[in-house]
């Protein structure tokens, strides 16, 4: 424990500044990973365990994609649609067969998954880790604002992860569909009485997971290692997030990503050999202050 | 013929016949190797190695590196007519399944020798396995000092042909306070894993850059989680304490996220970067912007040492393995199976673990990889010396490594041996 050392940083506008930001990029791409958790377990009532797997392929299609084309745009489009289109297959053939199931069930199929693809992806993509490469537009010396140092690709990636959870809460909020998907959740039974084909709902829904999860991976992908597995840590704190912002909630986590990126920077500073049992603390606090999480309702 | 009620005696001689065959059966599929093959023409020598996981590419320039000089054995004629056969089995990384497969290697496959091919964790497993059986076994990637500087751990078929931790730390130590007395670098600070293997390493190189430079001062010390994905914490505490140095022993995919994760931030720019396992092909083709002027050691490199040998070791390689380049512990384990094959030569093809164990001690064989053109298996503690320790600095095009310092192996054995009697070993 170093508090002098926090205390001398938050005393420092430069080091607020740089720690800010990068607690906010690191929460900012847990955001993306852990809405599509989120999302999924609020309407579909499945938690999804290969949701960090889903991440991978996201990490893997933009790379496929990247090597030849040197198109970052055409990357993250890989990364999100070709997940999203592996969230449907998923989905229709395995996940809907373990809808209302007990969670061990859920989980055997889930894990299957992530070790099937983990294999997939070393046959495939071959056992050593892949290095993207940052995309040459942001190959530029970082940004000084007010002392602090901020890289530009992260102010990208913050601004990104916004446009794209902004993306989801307005397509859940405000349009027909997002109606039909929340009332799905409500009551499916009465959704499908009313005509609306629901397994069809429910694929859109998994495969929006997907693509905001393999979106995070493509975007994450020119600072990462790529490995078969690398979805495993994310996969941890994404369901810390849900557990802290609420089952189900988006605006949720939103919320608890950003505490967990702050909590990590400054924690480094302050805390740096207890940052990862910051976060357990918290979600514990959390936990006991209000067991449904910061946003969340009482879970079906 | 046997009337019904009555109790049969003894064996009858067709029972003890289908006995004997079941016997024989059972040696030839799996049991009782020993007696079965030991005087077969094929020696089977064994290789427990990491080949899923993570570092999956190491173990399998492992087994190539091994297989290279196999090869070449093989079509010299082997020795007293015998020929060796590599088995090579994976441990998933796991010291409880390295020594599993180890025993299997043994008791159900008829290996006759084994290369534990094995990072620390597992290689201590297999030392165990190995103290009872008398059997030739030569530990060819674990690092760490103690397993053969620490006369408890001595077995006398046992060595090992990796670099040992204490030497590579000194080496580096005196690189680094050269460095650091040129250019005035008194504030260091250290980025390595927060595992047995990063805490160790990171002590022993600031130690003797200590020693060789009195005038360092480490500030602080960061240490993210093995295989941690986001390094930019850390980062910016690197950033926020403003260090004149950095020494770094993180390795693989986490050293390659950590410079592509620094780069960003112009980590680099202002910062004297030391980084020990940075000079492995593994890294440096992977790092897709590597920056110039950092020192990285030399963990293998066609030209450290600078000879014709090592050029033909490289190139022998990559045309045997296309898309594949050698890794430390290719070099580790091509120099674990040249001994062992030089041994056989000298035994005439004979197995016996003494006698292959008399043949190494103190044994020097001309190598690829030593700094003279040879490496000695040291006969008092059984492990090798007198191989490349290196620092350079790297470039971003092939051979990444310019201004390349050899560390004296005369300082390097003094300062072992200070160590040794300072640790109760000696």
């Amino acid at each position: 424990m170093d508090l002098s050392a926090l205390g001398s940083c938050v005393s420092q506008v430069s080091c607020v500044v740089t720690q800010t930001t990068s607690g906010l990029i690191s929460g900012m791409l847990l955001f993306l990973v852990s809405c599509g958790l989120t999302l999924i377990f609020g309407v579909l009532g499945v938690v999804n365990f290969a949701h960090g797997s889903l991440y991978m392929l996201g990490a893997f299609f933009a790379y496929t994609v990247y090597v030849p084309t040197h198109s970052f745009a055409l990357a993250i489009l890989a990364g999100a649609v070709g997940t999203g289109l592996f969230g449907i297959v998923f989905e229709r053939f395995f996940i809907s067969r373990v809808y209302g199931s007990d969670v061990l069930m859920q989980l055997l199929v889930c894990y299957a998954f992530v070790l099937i693809l983990d294999d997939v992806v070393k046959m495939v993509w071959g056992a050593s880790y892949l290095s993207m490469g940052m995309p040459e537009a942001f190959m530029v010396p970082p940004l000084f604002i007010a002392g602090g140092v901020v890289p530009p690709f992260y102010l990208f990636l913050i601004g990104i992860s916004a446009l794209f959870g902004l993306a989801l809460w307005l397509l859940m909020a405000r349009t027909r569909f997002g109606k039909v998907v929340r009332a799905a959740a409500q009551n499916g039974d009465m959704v499908a009485a009313l005509g609306i084909r629901t397994p069809y709902v429910f694929a859109a829904v998994f495969a929006l997971g997907s693509v905001m999860a393999g979106a995070a991976g493509a975007l994450a992908a020119p600072v990462r290692s790529l490995t078969a597995g690398m979805g495993f840590s994310v996969l941890i704190e994404s369901f810390i997030v849900t557990v802290i912002g609420g089952m189900g909630s988006i605006v949720g986590a939103l919320v608890a990503s950003i505490l967990l990126g702050l909590i990590q920077s400054f924690g480094a500073i302050g805390f740096p050999l207890f940052t990862d049992g910051l976060m357990f603390t918290f979600m514990a606090v959390v936990l006991i202050v209000k067991p449904t999480g910061l946003f969340g309702q009482r879970v079906r | 013929m046997q009337a019904k009620g009555t109790i049969r005696h003894g064996v009858s001689r067709r029972a003890a016949l289908k006995g004997a065959g079941a016997l024989t059966l059972a040696s030839g599929i799996g049991g009782f190797p020993h007696i079965a093959k030991a005087a077969g023409k094929v020696i089977r020598v064994g290789m427990n190695t990491i080949l899923s996981g993570r570092v999956a590419l190491v173990g399998t320039s492992s087994s190539n590196a091994a297989r290279l000089v196999i090869d070449k054995f093989n079509a010299e004629g082997g020795a007293g007519g015998r020929t060796i056969e590599l088995v090579v089995r994976d441990s998933k990384g796991r010291p409880d399944e390295a020594a599993r497969v180890v025993r299997d290697l043994m008791d159900v496959e008829g290996c006759e020798i084994i290369l534990d091919s094995e990072a620390s964790s597992g290689a201590f497993a297999v030392h165990e396995v190995m103290r009872t059986r008398g059997v030739l076994c030569i530990h060819t990637n674990s690092e760490t000092s103690q397993l053969t500087a620490d006369p408890k751990m001595h077995i006398p078929t046992v060595f090992r042909s990796a670099r040992q931790g204490i030497q590579d730390a000194v080496g580096g130590g005196q690189y680094a306070a050269a460095i650091a007395k040129k250019k005035k670098l008194t504030r260091w600070m250290t980025c390595s894993p927060d595992y047995v293997y990063g805490r160790d390493n990171t002590a022993q190189f600031m130690e003797y850059a200590k020693i060789f430079d009195p005038a360092i001062r480490l500030v602080e010390g960061a240490w993210p989680k093995l295989f941690q994905p986001d390094y930019t914490p850390v980062i910016t505490k690197i950033l926020q304490e403003k260090p004149q140095a950095l020494y770094s022993a993180l390795w693989g995919g986490d050293l390659s996220a950590f410079i592509d994760q620094g780069n960003l931030y112009g980590l680099f720019h202002n910062i004297d970067t030391f980084a020990v396992n940075l000079g492995d092909y593994s890294v440096l083709k992977a790092v897709k912007s590597l920056p110039k002027g950092l020192h990285s050691g030399s963990r293998y490199n066609r030209i450290v040492p600078h000879s014709a040998a090592n050029e033909a070791f490289y190139t022998a390689y990559t045309k045997r393995f296309p898309g594949q380049w050698p890794t430390n512990w290719s070099w580790q384990n091509a120099t674990g199976a040249a001994f062992m094959c030089d041994a056989l030569k000298k035994t005439g093809g004979k197995t016996d673990g003494k006698l292959l164990a008399a043949a190494i001690a103190g044994r020097t064989i001309k190598s690829p990889f030593g700094v003279k053109g040879t490496i000695t298996m040291r006969a008092e503690d059984h492990t090798i010396i007198d191989y490349a320790v290196a620092y350079g600095i790297t470039e971003p095009v092939d051979p990444y490594l310019t201004d390349i310092q050899m560390a004296d192996w005369g300082a390097i054995l003094e300062h072992e041996a200070e160590w040794k009697k300072k640790k109760g070993y000696a």
